[in-house]
Order: structure tokens, then sequence, then C-alpha cells
């Protein structure tokens, strides 16, 4: 299972690249490896604001669909359109090609209630398997 | 209750499966990916561990046993050799199971039925057979492997040593298979050409890994089961049908013989004489958007019916799905919406299959080129 040490890390297992006052959004491998083969993704149009810990994507595998929460709150600058056509690329490529959207962070403090790549870690081995 | 587990699990853990329970049995979902495994079942051939499906033998005439009360198929004209597909129903005409019967002897019937169902099927058979019938719960005893894909008539000739082409759609022969006798019928719930196999469950892992050395043969697990069968429109106990649908309202009156004397046979009747109000269909979703079991449908924003299998087919590389609508929204090229409470794909009536390339019905003989 592949965790990036550059990356901040939410319960419902979605990553977090902060550049300056943008926060890029992806689901972990784990949670790719979770869905399985996933077949389709619905992104937030840019311009759109979302809420922290509130739905901003869903992404659907062969056997369901599940939602993604956004880690920060803000507005959304840039989506992955190249998700949109090739859902595969959250599987074969979580941490880069497969990433979501891009958004403007409202409030950097909201980084206070998300995991380092140590505390998901350990998360992950306290999850029921 | 606690879950059974097949006589394998130790093999799908050393391949990495993912397991789930699946009618009251631990079973392996995926193995590399329900699309992969999909796709390769569809181009070559796959292996499936199919031991949860309960297995009854009875002993009898079909008439003086009153089996042929029970099922919905004509057992009377069925030769040895022969498998057919059918009901077990109720007085009111519901689904009680939906099973294949294999006769083996004159006297001496194999009823395969689902998993979930099977204690229900016992306590029904129980129920209705006389006197003289024997009946035996061979569940336990059989384990059951199903070869499906284009190419599995070649991989039972190499495995078995047995030559397949002969064998016809819904027939079946008994053959040695690494000493023990086994029974082989060419029957699927793929839409390919495929065999299942009903093997003693003390000798199946020796099939199991006699199979899996040859190189063509994959394994497959039953999330690619389920979207391989909706795709051809076949339709999955306990989620299409159940005790409170009909043959009719699923569409499946052709395997129901109104020339004989069934259980739920006035109440079906009944039903055709004044018209059923709601019948299954198939849809293809208008994205890659699949609709998922207990979605409600619409049509002009009224409320038709339900969705009961819904998935993203790995064939067409969109949504598929059936569900039951009212009688006036069953048409070919109706426009339905499938929602839920966030989502709402379009979706269009068709015929099924969705997928028509399937190999089930061809004749292995013209010669399938294995793929590389």
């Amino acid at each position: 299972m592949s965790i990036p040490g550059n990356l901040l890390y939410t319960k419902d297992h979605e990553w977090v690249k902060i550049e300056g006052a943008t926060a890029i959004i992806g689901i972990s491998d784990h949670a790719q490896h979770a869905l399985g083969d996933i077949t389709f993704v619905e992104l937030p149009k840019i311009g759109d604001r979302v809420v922290q810990g509130k739905h901003c994507a869903t992404v659907e595998s062969v056997k369901a669909a599940s939602d993604v929460y956004a880690p920060f709150s803000g507005k959304v600058i840039k989506i992955n359109t190249e998700l949109l056509q090739h859902p595969e690329l959250a599987n074969q490529s979580p941490y880069s090609q497969g990433w979501f959207i891009a958004i403007e962070i409202d409030n950097i403090k909201e980084k206070d209630s998300l995991m380092l790549e140590s505390e998901y870690v350990h998360y992950l081995t306290q999850l029921p398997s | 209750m606690a879950l059974k587990y097949t006589p394998l699990l130790s093999c799908h853990e050393k391949l990495g499966a993912r397991l789930s329970a699946f009618g009251g049995w631990l079973m392996p979902i995926q193995y590399e990916g329900i699309i992969s495994e999909h796709l390769w079942t569809r181009r070559s051939v796959s292996v499936f561990d199919i031991c949860h499906m309960g297995e009854f033998l009875v002993y009898g005439d079909p008439e003086k046993s009153n089996l042929d009360r029970i099922v919905t198929m004509n057992l009377g004209d069925m030769p040895c050799g022969k498998c057919s597909y059918g009901f077990m129903l109720n007085e009111e005409g519901g689904i009680i199971d939906d099973l294949v019967m294999y006769r083996i002897a004159p006297e001496k019937w194999m009823l395969v039925v689902n998993a979930a169902t099977t204690d229900i099927d016992e306590q029904n058979l129980k129920k209705h057979l006389f006197k003289d019938a024997r009946l035996e719960n061979a569940s336990s005893a059989l384990g059951k492997l199903d070869l499906q894909g284009p190419v599995s008539c070649e991989a039972i000739q190499r495995l078995f040593d047995f030559q397949a082409q002969g064998l016809r759609y819904y027939h079946f022969e008994e053959v040695i298979c690494l000493g023990e006798k086994v029974i082989l019928s060419r029957t699927g719930y793929t839409g390919e050409l495929g065999y299942e196999l009903y093997i003693p469950s003390e000798t199946i892992l020796g099939v199991w890994n006699h199979i899996l050395a040859d190189s063509a043969v994959k394994p497959a697990g039953l999330g690619a089961r389920d979207t391989l069968r909706l795709e051809m429109g076949y339709l999955l106990y306990g989620q299409d049908i159940s005790k409170d649908t009909t043959p009719l309202e699923a569409g499946l009156d052709k395997f129901v013989d109104f020339n004989k004397d069934f259980i739920g046979k006035d109440a079906l009747l009944k039903m055709r004489r004044e018209k059923t109000k709601r019948l299954l269909v198939c849809f293809l979703s208008d994205s890659r958007r699949a609709p998922r079991h207990n979605y409600k449908i619409y049509s002009d924003s009224r409320e038709v019916g339900t969705v009961t299998s819904g998935s993203f087919s790995p064939s067409l590389s969109c949504g598929i799905g059936m569900g039951y609508v009212e009688l006036d929204c069953a048409t070919i090229g109706t426009k339905l919406v499938l929602k839920d409470n966030t989502v709402e794909i379009n979706a269009t009536v068709v015929e099924k299959p969705f997928y028509s390339e399937g190999t089930a019905r061809q004749n292995p003989a013209v010669g399938n080129v294995p793929v590389t």
C-alpha cells in the first residue's frame, strides 16, 4: 500500500497536497484498492464551493457508488477532466494522474483536523479488515 | 447464522481473493479484478467456485412422486442426459426458487438450487413429495466448478480427456475426472460456451488445482459472475425474482409448461387473464453511471417501478440494469429516469441480452481459437 509522506489524509481516505493557498485532492491507494475497478467519477464544476467533511465528488466501482468528502472548504479552481474520461486513472495512479480537484483554501487552519502520513498509517492498522 | 465455507477457501486466500458473504457462504468475489475477470471469461476461459449452490437428489417416478407438480418444467417428456431450467412456485404463483433439473436416470433427478434458498427448497420438497419418493440433500457432499468461456470446450478436452464437442447445450454426461465420477453439463450463467462440473466435495481440491494448472484458465469470482449474467439479462434469485414475483411478471413464461399441472398454475392463469400489472425490463444508461438495486424508476416524472439489478457493463462500457415497471413503460425504446436521493440516470428500455456476442449456444466443433 503506497502512502506518500508529503500529503495529508482524512479518515474517509482522501489525500490532500497543499501548494500555497491551493489544495489538490484525490483518494488514497487504500481507497482505490477497497473500491476495486473504478468505472465512473463525478466531479464538481469549477467555481463550485465545497465544505470540509461534506460531499464533493462521487466514485463508482463495478459493485457500488461512494461519496468523496472535501478535506478543506473552498472554491473549486481546477478539475481533472482526464479522470472523467478515464476513471481507471484513480486505480492506476491515485496520487498523480488520478487526482480529482484543486480548491482555493478558505482557512488553512482546517488542516489541523487532517492526518500526517504516520498518523494515517496508524489509522489504517486500526481499521477492521 | 454462521457462514459456511467452500472446501476451496484456502486456495482462494492463497490467490489473494477478496472474500465476502453470499447466500450464507464466504465466497471469493474477485481475484485480479472484476473487469479483467469478466473480459477474460468473454474471450478465453475462467473457472468459478460455485460450491455454495445447493443440490438435491430425488429418486422416483415424476408423476408418482409428485415431483412433476412441484416444478414448472415438464419432467415426463425429459430424456435422460438432459437438463432444464424452471421454477418451484408457491400456490400464489410466487417464485420459491429458480432451478436446473437434471434427469440422471428414469427415476433419478438432480435439482440444482440457489444457496440462500436451499433450506426453504428442502422444506417445500418434503412438504409436497409423496411418501414413496426418496429425497437426499447432496449440497454438502457435492461441490461445483464452472468452466466458462469460448475456449472452454478445448480446456475440457485437455483437462479431462473428454471429447466435449458432442455435448449439446443443456445436456450432460457422467465423466471420469481424476478417477472420480462427475457430472459435466453444458450449462452456465455467463452467456459463454461453458460447462458446470458436479464433483464430490472431498476430491474437489484436486480438480481445482488440476484446472488452474492449465495456462488458458484463470479463476474468476462472483463479482464477474454477476456482471456476466447481467449482460445476458439472466435473473438473480433474491434480487430480480422472489416469492413476491411470478414468472409472468419476470417475462419467463417459456420456462413454465402450462400443458401440465403444477403448484401455482391456477394463480398464474388468473394473472394471465387479468393481465400482469408490471413487467421486468432491461435498460441501458446513457452514460458510464450504473443504476443500483432499489433505485426508483420514473417515466415523465411519474414513479413507475424499482431497479432490481444494476451494474457497469464491462463489455459495453456503460451502465445497465433491470427492474419492474408498469406495463405501459415496458415497451422497447421507452425513456426512463433512474433515481436515488442524489443520482439521476437517463436510460432506455432495450431488448435482452445487452451483450449479443455470447457463445453459449455456439457449436464448439466450429473451432474457437484460444486467445494468447
